[in-house]
Formats: C-alpha cells, sequence, structure tokens
C-alpha cells in the first residue's frame, strides 16, 4: 500500500517537539529518498538531534507525523529496529570489553549482520581489534561508535555528528564508509558540523535554524546558491592603471574599481572573463594579476541563512 | 514550512525491501517462529557471555563483590569464638552461616544494583535499547551473570568455612534441599531489590556509596556478626522487614543443629516463612523493578 508516507524510507511532516516550555523542534517538513545521503545541518542546539532522537525512537515527538521505514518510531518494533543503524552523538563506554567482543556483542543482535572483522576494517579498527574498549583514544573510540551502528548492515542509518573527534585521515575513512553503504543501495542520515562533509557526501541537505527547517535541496543549490552572483576579482596594476573597463554584460555589477583591486558581481563570470582578457591584451597585460573567481561556497550560504534567520527572530 | 519532497532522482537503483532471509550469509528460509527464537537465544548468549566476561575481568567487581565477603569470613572467622550463650553451638558456625548469606546480598544485591547503575550511566542501555535486542535478553544476561557469581561464592564461602575453620557441610539431603532454595528465593530477592534499588542511585561514581552502607547495616542488623537473638527488639523487628535476617536463618537451619533453635527468635527454624517473606521481596523487587527501569529518559544517559 505505497503513499506518500511509506515509499520514502523517512517522511516527516509538522514534527514538533516541546520540552516544557520550549519549543525545540517546529513544524519540520521533508522525506528522505531511498539510497540518497541526507545531511542535516544547523548550529548547536538547533534541533538536529532532537529531530534524529524522534526519527530513531528515542524521544517521542509532540506534534506532527513521522514515518521512518514505513513505521512510526514511537512504536518502536523489534523487527523494525534490526532495519535501522544509529550512531549516536554520545555513547556508551564499553569496559573491560575488547573492541572485537563489543562489536560481535551487538552483531548477536541483529538478523543479518556484516562480518565483524570486515566492519573493523571499514572502521579503520582492523589493528586494534584485541584492545580494550576503554583504551582507545577518541578518535578510535567514535570509530567503534560507529562499527557498532552499522554492524547490522542497516537499511537506513543514522549518524549523528560521525566525525566529530576525528582527525582528517579518519575523516576521509568514514566518508568511505558513508559512500559504501550508499552504493549498496543504504539511505543515511547524517548531522554534522562540517560543511565540506555535507558537500562531499550528501545529495541533499537540510539546514535547521532555532528548531525550523530553513532550507533544503542538494549542495550546490542550497539556499538559492546557484543563483547567487558569483565575484570575479583582479588586481589592476601597471598598465591597466587607469584605463577604463570594457563594457560588460548588464547584470554584472561593478562591486568596487579602485586603483588597485576590482571586483565584480556577475551570474556570468565566464561571459565577463571572455571580455575582460581581451581588453587587458589590447592594453599589453597578458596576466591579469591576483584573477579570481569565486562561487559562493556552501559555508557562505549557510552562514548566511544562520544570519538571516537570527536576524529575522531578533526583528 | 511546506514539504519538501525531492521530484524524482537518479542516483542509485533502490535496493529490494529488506529480506534478512534473501541476503547471503544469512539463515535459510526457516518458519519465522523458529528465527525468531534462534534470534533471541543468540542475544541471550550474547548478553551472557559479555556479562560474565565484564565481571570477571573487573579487579573492582571482583574484589568488591566477590572477595569482600571472603574477606570477612577469614578474618571475622579468626577472631570469633566461644559458644553462643545457652547453646553448644560455636559462635563461629552461626557467623559463617549468616557470611554466606552476606555473601548472596553482595553478589545478588550490591553487585548487580553497582552494575546497573554504571550501565545507566555509562550509556550501555541507552545504546543496547537502538538495537533490535530484546529486552528480556538484558534481564537473562543480569540473572546469568547474578547466577554465576552468588553460586561461586557460596562455593567459595562454604569451602573455605570447611577447609579452614571446619564448619559440618549438611548431612541429610533435606538440608542440601533447603540450602538450595534458600539460595534460589534469596538471590531472587536480592537481585530484583538491587535492580530496583538501583533507581536510587543517581551516577556511577556514587554507586557504590550509596549501595555499601545498606550491604554493611543490614549484616549487623540480621545477626551475622552477632547472635541474633542478643540484639535489641527494635533492632530484630527491623531486621524481620528485610531478606537477610532470614537468608541468614535459613543458612543457619542448614548448617547448625536442631538445638540451636532455642535461641531462634520463634523458636524454630521458621522455614515457611523463610520462604514467605523472601519470595514477597522478589515480588516487590520485581514490581519496583518495572515501576523503575527506563532504557531512555533523563536519568539514563
Amino acid at each position: 500500500m505505497p503513499s506518500a508516507l511509506t515509499e520514502h524510507p523517512v517522511s516527516v511532516r509538522g514534527l514538533s517537539k516541546r520540552y516544557g516550555g520550549v519549543q525545540a523542534v517546529s513544524d519540520i517538513s521533508l522525506d528522505i529518498v531511498r539510497g540518497e545521503v541526507f545531511a542535516l545541518l544547523g548550529p548547536n542546539g538547533a534541533g538536529k538531534t532532537t529531530t534524529v532522537d524522534i526519527l530513531t525512537g528515542v524521544q517521542r515527538r509532540t506534534g506532527g507525523d513521522v514515518r521512518v521505514l514505513g513505521r512510526d518510531p514511537a512504536e518502536d518494533p523489534r523487527e523494525w529496529r534490526a532495519r535501522i543503524g544509529v550512531v549516536p552523538q554520545t555513547t556508551g563506554a564499553y569496559s573491560d570489553l575488547t573492541v572485537k567482543e563489543v562489536v560481535a556483542h551487538f552483531a548477536a543482535m541483529y538478523p543479518a549482520p556484516l562480518p565483524v572483522g570486515e566492519v573493523l576494517e571499514r572502521v579503520g579498527l582492523g589493528s586494534f581489534h584485541s584492545r580494550q574498549a576503554t583504551e582507545l583514544s577518541g578518535g578510535q573510540q567514535r570509530r567503534l561508535d560507529v562499527a557498532v551502528g552499522v554492524v547490522g548492515d542497516p537499511e537506513l542509518i543514522f549518524l549523528d555528528e560521525p566525525t566529530t573527534g576525528l582527525d582528517p585521515v579518519a575523516r576521509r575513512e568514514a566518508w568511505e564508509l558513508v559512500r559504501w553503504f550508499a552504493d549498496r543501495g543504504r539511505t543515511t542520515v547524517l548531522t554534522t558540523h562540517y560543511l565540506d562533509e555535507a558537500e562531499q557526501l550528501a545529495q541533499r541537505a537540510a539546514v535547521v535554524v532555532g528548531g525550523r527547517l530553513v532550507a533544503c535541496g542538494p549542495p550546490a543549490s542550497l539556499g538559492g546558491r546557484d543563483r547567487t552572483p558569483a565575484t570575479v576579482t583582479f588586481r589592476r596594476g601597471g598598465a591597466l592603471a587607469g584605463v577604463a573597463l570594457p563594457p560588460l554584460p548588464p547584470d554584472t555589477e561593478v562591486a568596487a574599481s579602485g586603483p588597485d583591486t576590482v571586483s565584480l558581481r556577475t551570474p556570468t563570470p565566464s561571459q565577463v572573463l571572455g571580455l575582460l582578457l581581451p581588453w587587458a591584451a589590447a592594453a599589453g597585460v597578458c596576466e591579469l594579476a591576483d584573477l579570481r573567481v569565486h562561487r559562493p561556497t556552501l559555508e557562505d550560504v549557510y552562514l548566511s541563512l544562520i544570519d538571516r534567520e537570527s536576524r529575522e527572530n531578533a526583528a | 514550512m511546506t514539504a519538501i519532497v525531492p521530484e524524482s532522482r537518479s542516483v542509485t537503483p533502490a535496493p529490494p525491501p529488506y529480506e534478512g532471509a534473501a541476503r547471503p550469509g544469512a539463515d535459510v528460509p526457516a518458519r519465522p517462529a523458529a528465527r525468531a527464537a534462534r534470534g533471541y537465544a543468540r542475544a541471550c548468549a550474547a548478553r551472557s557471555s559479555v556479562e560474565l566476561r565484564a565481571f570477571f575481568r573487573n579487579k573492582q567487581s571482583l574484589v568488591f563483590t566477590l572477595l569482600f565477603p571472603v574477606i570477612l569470613l577469614v578474618v571475622f572467622g579468626a577472631i570469633f569464638e566461644g559458644k553462643v550463650e545457652g547453646t553448644d553451638t560455636d559462635f563461629r558456625q552461626v557467623f559463617m552461616a549468616g557470611v554466606i548469606a552476606a555473601g548472596v546480598m553482595s553478589t545478588a544485591f550490591s553487585g548487580l544494583a553497582i552494575n546497573v547503575a554504571i550501565e545507566r550511566d555509562s550509556g550501555t542501555i541507552r545504546r543496547l535499547a537502538l538495537t533490535p535486542m530484546p529486552k528480556s535478553a538484558y534481564f537473562v544476561g543480569k540473572l546469568v551473570r547474578v547466577v554465576v557469581t552468588t553460586v561461586l561464592e557460596t562455593v567459595l564461602l562454604i569451602g573455605i568455612a570447611v577447609a579452614a575453620f571446619g564448619l559440618p557441610l549438611p548431612q541429610t539431603a533435606e538440608r542440601w534441599s533447603t540450602l538450595v532454595w534458600c539460595l534460589a528465593l534469596g538471590t531472587a530477592a536480592c537481585a530484583l531489590a538491587g535492580t530496583a534499588y538501583s533507581a536510587l542511585i543517581p551516577n556511577s561514581r556514587s554507586a557504590a556509596a550509596v549501595v555499601t552502607p545498606v550491604f554493611m547495616v543490614l549484616q549487623f542488623i540480621s545477626g551475622v556478626f552477632y547472635p541474633f537473638d542478643k540484639l535489641p527488639l527494635w533492632m530484630q523487628n527491623t531486621a524481620a522487614l528485610f531478606p537477610v535476617k532470614w537468608l541468614a536463618q535459613g543458612f543457619r537451619s542448614v548448617f547448625l543443629p536442631d538445638s540451636f533453635t532455642v535461641v531462634e527468635p520463634a523458636g524454630s527454624w521458621e522455614l515457611g516463612r523463610i520462604a514467605l517473606v523472601l519470595a514477597l521481596w522478589a515480588v516487590g523487587g520485581l514490581i519496583a523493578t518495572g515501576l523503575t527501569f527506563g532504557w531512555r529518559g533523563p536519568r539514563v544517559r
């Protein structure tokens, strides 16, 4: 009986969560598509973890409708649990057990787990399998959390800041693991503070600020990123000093044109360069000094979304 | 905020819906009931194995829970001497029956209450609740932990008492059977009271401090270190509300001559009442555990 609420691994409509007088999550609606990596972005305390907690049945919602793999997470059925994998933000200290014992123990809870050795290799703990879990470094413990979360070979994986505390190499390894699951058609919901992580891994991302979903879409076009003009800058020295700029496309805006630096905001940077280069060559300059084309990064978009939201809230 | 529904996507083809039985390496198609039973057995075995490994590898639980009663037995067994007034029985033997009861309380009550509090504080319980583990498998693991450690504790204490202090082993089948049912009921009463009591422990750092006074005071007022009939009446009446007094009395009936009943409060071993009180504690502990035990929530980190 496929309907709008059951065909996606995660369907959320009007989700709200109140703690006492605090509205932690307000009216979030989203669908997560089978096979995609979906990133939830937002500042600390924005409601990301609360949302993940509700989706994974850890907390109860106070409003709205939620379907995860076709079920209401609040019911917490066992066969449903076997199909999702969760790597919570804070997790257990597994004292008196080795790394391999911890993962094998969790594997035993699932009907068709991945081989323990393979999972340890994939999270980069292969050579630490007989180490006591409490003797691992912070980053290694985080990898163990990931191993415990995915050993059941889940159809849908929730990763709540999985790479916090990892060094750059370990982060790349964690990304490989996410891609490996994605290649096998698994769906991943990822919260992160690292925008490069979202950009590298996610097909779509949502930005949550103050419990509200303020933007959702592919990282390349999130928050109108694809429609935001690029900035072309270069230094105007030597032979170009005092030479007037060539005629530019009408939608190009000269943001700054001083004796030193020229800065142009344009939706068509290639066209603008096509006009600038002959103009410079005509003045005898073959190489524009310090030429840069800056397109808005995910971070620029993210920060402006948060800035706009906090100003709107203040107003 | 309106619903955000992506219109189409062309990444990876959708995987087949979850079919555990169809994946390589998974169980061959079996009747669902048989598969569920096997899954349950596997979860219980995994929990039990982790419980036992953790107990025997953890020096704190080994020394504090398992060896503490042994130390009490050895130290006080060497100090105590003389007959109990009005009887022909060495007080040392009375003490040894009592310390076996203390041993049951140590492994089943103190050890378990501290262990559950630590698992709640360390995130283990919350993490387990995120897996498809049948909730009862957790308690099966605790049962195995408590039964194995309590039986081991009892064997250790009886072994040392017999070998080093001349405690006579029970001579009749009836006394052996009393030993077994007292041990079983006492373990159930203490363990279920322990899981319920762990709800009062705020965090793992304070666990031993919240549990140990109960353990020590109940021993003192239950006639483990001092003949029960010589305790003030109010103390006897207080102790009679708790299981240790009855468990110690049960073990006295196993190891001491029947003539010792002249100094027992009722003039007899009161085996029926021992069974009743221990069973009531087990039922009460079970209900209180059911009411207080949480898999998640503000007290479960």
